[in-house]
């Protein structure tokens, strides 16, 4: 049996001169939006100053620039990093434990933080 | 292939699976592995500082304005809210391009495209570096470097919308200056914390980097007939690129 912890799968990336030139078109596509996302989101930062805004628009900006950043990073682990081109279970495999404990811990800290903000509050 | 990498190993030392069920060699799905559990210690820390933002009222821990936090930029003094730190994301993304092109070029078996590519890396790394310590004594020392870090511990205690400054007539016509009120404590240690923890991330990736453009230019991988030690660094490179896309979201923009 060959060793296939190091060669096999290493060579089944190899790619030709015109596939050479699709990956880069992609890449200079990914290039493309990364950068104009970045552009937007300190466009709104610069002209749209949380000082300005009622609590409700405050809100809203916050939450796109939440949806922004999700954008950016599934750019970069799905293209760059060529998760999208694994199989199957290795994506699941990654992202899954992410999924569970972040949105869980983002859930709980964001409830328990308001309890105590609101003890802060009754303190005054 | 030939050479102790690629020699015959009869079945008792190999696994009994047949072949592996992710469909990727030992090596990156072991750089997998470590960026899993690196990303859950990130995620742990940001979700911390999104825990202090919930739990401390403005007027209890002072919290500053996202696109406030650093509005300086080099060889000015006027106003620029975000320009700065806009510049460290893009030169980070420039990288992260640069990498992808050389784990692009390694697939085409092309090594001086490796290597420029991956120098550009390098160099794109050495940048964002240096920005970030002028970014950091810019934070300690003030704008024009005239803050001491004698007096109370001022390093973490100034930032430009906390600590109160007083200048005093000194010796010579010198003037001191001494902070005399704390800036937002907790938020200086989340922010030093966690852009001092990627900022050491992305020297460790410049490091990993060097030693492997030094690798590519040996021509060991050439030899070795693929290009995959350039894909694992970049995996870690990327990485880097993505724990700043949220740094820069939860502290200078939320």
């Amino acid at each position: 049996m060959l060793r296939d912890d190091i060669v096999e799968y290493s060579l089944d990336y190899h790619h030709s001169e015109e596939q050479g030139k699709v990956v880069r078109k992609k890449i200079w596509k990914v290039t493309a939006i990364l950068s104009i996302i970045t552009i937007i989101e300190v466009l709104v930062g610069a002209m749209l100053p949380k000082a300005e805004q009622t609590a409700m628009v405050w809100l809203l900006i916050k939450c796109g620039y939440i949806a922004l950043t999700v954008v950016k990073a599934s750019y970069i682990v799905l293209i760059f990093m060529h998760l999208g081109d694994e199989r199957k279970n290795l994506r699941y495999m990654i992202l899954v434990p992410y999924i569970v404990f972040i949105l869980y811990l983002v859930f709980i800290l964001y409830l328990e933080g308001t309890y105590v903000n609101d003890a802060w509050e009754f303190l005054k | 292939m030939s050479g102790a990498h690629s020699q015959q190993m009869d079945a008792s030392t190999a696994w009994g699976g047949g072949t592996s069920p992710f469909k990727v060699s030992y090596g990156k799905l072991m750089m997998w592995f470590f960026l899993v559990s690196d990303g859950l210690t990130f995620g742990g820390l940001l979700c911390a500082l999104g825990f202090a933002k919930f739990a401390n009222p403005e007027w209890v821990a002072g919290w500053p304005m996202g696109e406030e936090i650093f509005t300086h930029f080099p060889f000015t003094h006027a106003h620029l809210p975000l320009l700065y730190v806009a510049f460290m994301t893009f030169i980070l993304i420039v990288s992260s391009v640069t990498m992808v092109l050389a784990v692009e070029a390694g697939h085409r078996m092309d090594k001086r495209g490796v290597i420029k590519w991956l120098g550009l890396t390098v160099i794109g790394g050495f940048i964002f570096l240096g920005s970030q310590v002028w970014e950091w004594s810019t934070f300690i020392a003030g704008p024009d470097g005239d803050l001491t870090t004698w007096h109370d511990n001022a390093t973490l205690q100034h930032n430009t919308y906390g600590g109160e400054v007083i200048m005093t007539p000194g010796e010579h016509g010198h003037n001191h200056t001494e902070v005399v009120s704390y800036g937002p404590t907790l938020y200086a240690n989340f922010f030093f914390f966690i852009t001092g923890f990627h900022g050491f991330h992305v020297f460790t990736g410049v490091i990993f980097n060097l030693l492997v453009l030094r690798q590519v230019i040996r021509g060991v991988y050439h030899k070795r007939g693929h290009y995959e030690m350039v894909e694992k660094v970049g995996l870690y490179w990327h990485f880097v690129d993505l724990v700043w896309v949220f740094v820069f979201t939860f502290f200078y923009l939320v």
